[in-house]
């Protein structure tokens, strides 16, 4: 922040963004900015959701096109990782067959909170074209673990991947340290 | 182009074997010859080991449920030769009940995931198979899912199975 000079708030707040409300009082010459915890930290987690690598069906071809330069998920700064140690969000792309149900259950718990989970496509939704005579599907990935957005399409395309992205960002621009603990007891 | 096999010599080949008269479909594509259970192994053994044939690649097995009705249950062999560019069929027809038969991984390899996959979907039972596990459901699933009269389970692991809306 040292490289920014007293006076230049307008330079400042148009590389911040619009997500994170500073006062302009706070800039001052002092090169100290005031802002909400809260937003600080939503701003932080917002912008840069490491998704995890895995796909599970031909949605995973659409996730991987998201990833590719004409859609370019990294401008959100989403970088795939492949381990869920490092992941923040868990796209689940295709379809959740039983046998599958107890490592994608394994995978979830093994990321770090916060931790958010996209349901991309029909089958993870719903089941899919399988809800009713899938006797080896899933129907829908929430049955196993908590949904924070859900993508519908079969396969959706990049850009409602994207759409998703953003709907998620937007959720978690509203959350609240306060607020979380309030709701938990 | 395929070559055409000869489907005289072959059965004369097979009738030897087995020492009856075989039922011959020459209107299928490849020609299918139904075989009692019993002698599979030894027709196997005779038309892979053949001279004339050398039926040496197993393109594909497949189990088949004909229903309660008729209670009858086949596998079905497609046979291809690399060397002489040709195919044939041969038909298995088992007991609905405690479907059994003898693999054929001894002879071919490629036959242990397909009788596999024949046993997880049709529970037909392959003799002396020397890994016979499902391959695709979960080892603790219950039932074979491609029979006719299979009824999925309520619960898997505390998942419902069934979707809420349909029952």
């Amino acid at each position: 922040m040292s490289d920014i000079k007293a006076g230049s708030f307008d330079q400042f707040a148009k590389e911040v963004g619009s997500e994170v409300p500073i006062y302009q009082e706070s800039l001052g010459n002092a090169g100290v900015i005031i802002t909400k915890l809260d937003d600080l930290l939503n701003w932080s987690r917002l912008s840069s959701m490491f998704p995890m690598t895995f796909g599970l069906a031909c949605c995973a071809i659409e996730f991987m096109s998201t990833g590719t330069t004409p859609y370019d998920m990294d401008r959100f700064g989403m970088a795939p990782r492949s381990s869920p140690r490092q992941a923040d969000v868990m796209i689940v792309a295709g379809t959740v067959v039983f046998k599958m149900a107890d490592r994608i259950k394994r995978l979830y718990e093994q990321m770090a909170e916060p931790r958010y989970v996209i349901s991309m496509g029909s089958c993870s939704n719903c089941g899919g074209p399988y809800w009713q005579h899938g006797y080896h599907v899933v129907k829908g990935v929430d049955k196993i673990i908590p949904v924070d957005v859900y993508v519908p399409g079969c396969p959706p395309r990049p850009e409602a991947l994207i759409g998703g992205i953003l709907q998620l960002r937007e959720k978690i621009s509203k959350e609240g340290l306060i607020a979380d603990r309030l709701k938990s007891e | 182009m395929t070559n055409s096999l000869n489907v005289d010599r072959i059965k004369e080949i097979i009738s030897a074997v087995v020492g009856e008269e075989l039922s011959v479909d020459v209107n299928t594509t490849p020609v299918c010859i139904t075989i009692p259970a019993t002698k599979l192994l030894q027709v196997c053994e005779a038309i892979y080991k053949h001279p004339d044939f050398y039926l040496d690649t197993l393109s594909c097995l497949t189990g088949l449920d004909n229903g309660k009705e008729t209670g009858t249950m086949e596998v079905v062999y497609n046979l291809y030769s690399i060397p002489f560019n040709h195919h044939l069929m041969l038909k298995v027809v088992l007991p609905r009940e405690n479907a059994a038969l003898d693999s054929v991984v001894s002879i071919w390899r490629t036959a242990n995931w397909q009788e596999r996959e024949a046993f997880d979907m049709y529970g037909i039972v392959f003799n002396n198979h020397p890994d016979l596990r499902r391959i695709l459901m979960p080892a603790d699933w219950e039932g074979y899912p491609l029979r006719k009269d299979y009824v999925q389970q309520e619960e898997y692991r505390g998942m419902t199975v069934k979707s809420e809306e349909t029952s």
